[in-house]
């Protein structure tokens, strides 16, 4: 084989490589999505982050706005502080509330922005001072058992004073 | 106390077959600096290793694509989740299969071919007239060989989980009939380029530079008669496939092993 018909097929190889180097990068992972500078740092104080992660979903009305860009723990007031990349083009009031949501019965956490009513924005390095905690099943079941509890206790108290009255009756 | 003097030998033997291992495996980085200045022999070699490697992968990786999809179809169709199926196989090719099955294949298909060759070199006593034409026989011909090696198994691997992918969704999508969109959609949520994919691409790196130099050696240190040679071939099939499953564990634990 000639020389030149050899660097021929081994560059074919090479661009081919290539190519699929860069179909699984924008095909089949995300590095179109967000990959470019126009965003802007916020941060959401949280009691409970539930199983947030890094690089997880912010979302306004459904539509992905932005990225969670890192988790840590306030050491003062033992809140969850996340960080939150919203690209450039969406501006929020500064008002605004942030939710953690559950996509899903099983799904995974992501952060739900509710737009307020003020008329100033929400500009890079703010604070969003309104939020809702992750909901956390086993505090959901545990008060929904206190709650059927305490009920049960009133009306077992309530038929024991009806008992009583029956005791009387006769 | 025979069998102690015996045990104490073999213990040498092993010691020193490290040893000389590890002095090949220095004096290769060494020559590899000298390969670079002549790239025509690796152009050559990477033809040789790459090129002729390419149908064996692309075969291999479009069969273990659609067997995934079709696996996985049947598990997770029971939990409502058959959308994720191309999150799976994307997953599993990119981090794990892609980089060692093609590491595996490597070491049957290229690995062998190399060792066979520098054995009857060996045999041959080329390698003794390179040394007394005061040519270096590793810049001149083992050098090439492991630099082809080590940029042929990067492209190799992701050719590899690329044609995996595209033979899940051909199975996926035209045959189970999963939505096209959500097939994509859920995998570029959850794969990320330089954790997943940039960290599976080290991996096969890494594997190159083990099954190519297992194979340089196996074939430089073999002896230099028939059974020699074949019996280097099989060494280096057992033992690159061994260093890598076991590196493959190692490189897992450090690079995904710790949660998001």
């Amino acid at each position: 084989m000639s020389k030149r018909n050899l660097e021929i097929l081994v560059g074919l190889f090479v661009v081919l490589g290539l190519a699929a180097l860069v179909f699984v990068s924008l095909k089949a992972a995300n590095l179109t999505s967000f990959s470019n500078g126009a965003t802007y740092a916020l941060t959401a104080r949280f009691d409970n982050i539930g199983g947030l992660k890094a690089r997880a979903p912010v979302r306004s009305a459904g539509v992905v706005v932005g990225r969670v860009t890192s988790i840590s723990l306030d050491a003062k007031t033992f809140q969850g502080v996340v960080s939150l990349e919203v690209q450039r083009s969406y501006e929020f009031p500064k008002d605004t509330s942030a939710k953690i949501l559950t996509a899903g019965l099983l799904g995974d956490q992501y952060i739900g922005l509710e737009p307020g009513g003020d008329e100033k924005n929400l500009v890079a390095g703010d604070v969003i001072t309104q939020t809702q905690s992750a909901v956390v099943l086993e505090n959901l079941i545990s008060q929904f058992l206190f709650n059927k509890a305490a009920d049960a206790g009133g009306t077992g108290g309530a038929g024991g004073a009806g008992g009583g009255e029956a005791a009387k009756k006769p | 106390m025979n069998w102690l003097a015996l045990i104490g030998a073999r213990a040498l033997a092993m010691l020193g077959g490290w040893g000389r291992a590890a002095i090949f495996f220095v004096d290769l980085l060494a020559a590899l600096p000298a390969s670079l200045r002549r790239f025509s022999l690796v152009v050559v070699q990477i033809h040789a290793i790459g090129n002729r490697s390419l149908l064996i992968i692309l075969a291999s990786g479009m069969a273990v694509g659609f067997v995934l999809a079709l696996q996985l179809y049947n598990t997770l169709i029971t939990f409502g989740a058959a959308e994720s199926l191309g999150l799976v196989v994307n997953l599993s090719l990119v981090r794990e299969l892609g980089p060692v099955v093609t590491a595996l294949l490597f070491a049957g298909r290229a690995g062998t071919s190399l060792t066979a060759e520098i054995g009857l070199m060996k045999a041959g006593e080329q390698i003794a007239a390179l040394e007394l034409m005061a040519i270096d026989p590793r810049q001149r011909v083992l050098a090439p060989r492991f630099l082809a090696g080590i940029i042929s198994m990067p492209l190799l691997a992701i050719l590899f989980s690329a044609i995996g992918i595209l033979g899940a969704w051909l199975v996926a999508v035209g045959l189970i009939g999963i939505d096209a969109g959500n097939f994509w959609s859920i995998q570029q949520n959850a794969v990320d380029v330089w954790r997943d994919v940039g960290n599976g691409v080290v991996k096969s790196a890494v594997f190159g530079v083990i099954c190519t130099a297992v194979a340089l050696y196996q074939g430089y240190e073999t002896e230099a008669t028939p059974e020699g040679v074949a019996y280097a071939t099989t060494r280096t099939v057992v033992i690159s496939s061994l260093a890598v499953l076991g590196a493959d564990f190692i490189l897992t634990a450090l690079m995904f092993s710790a949660p998001r």
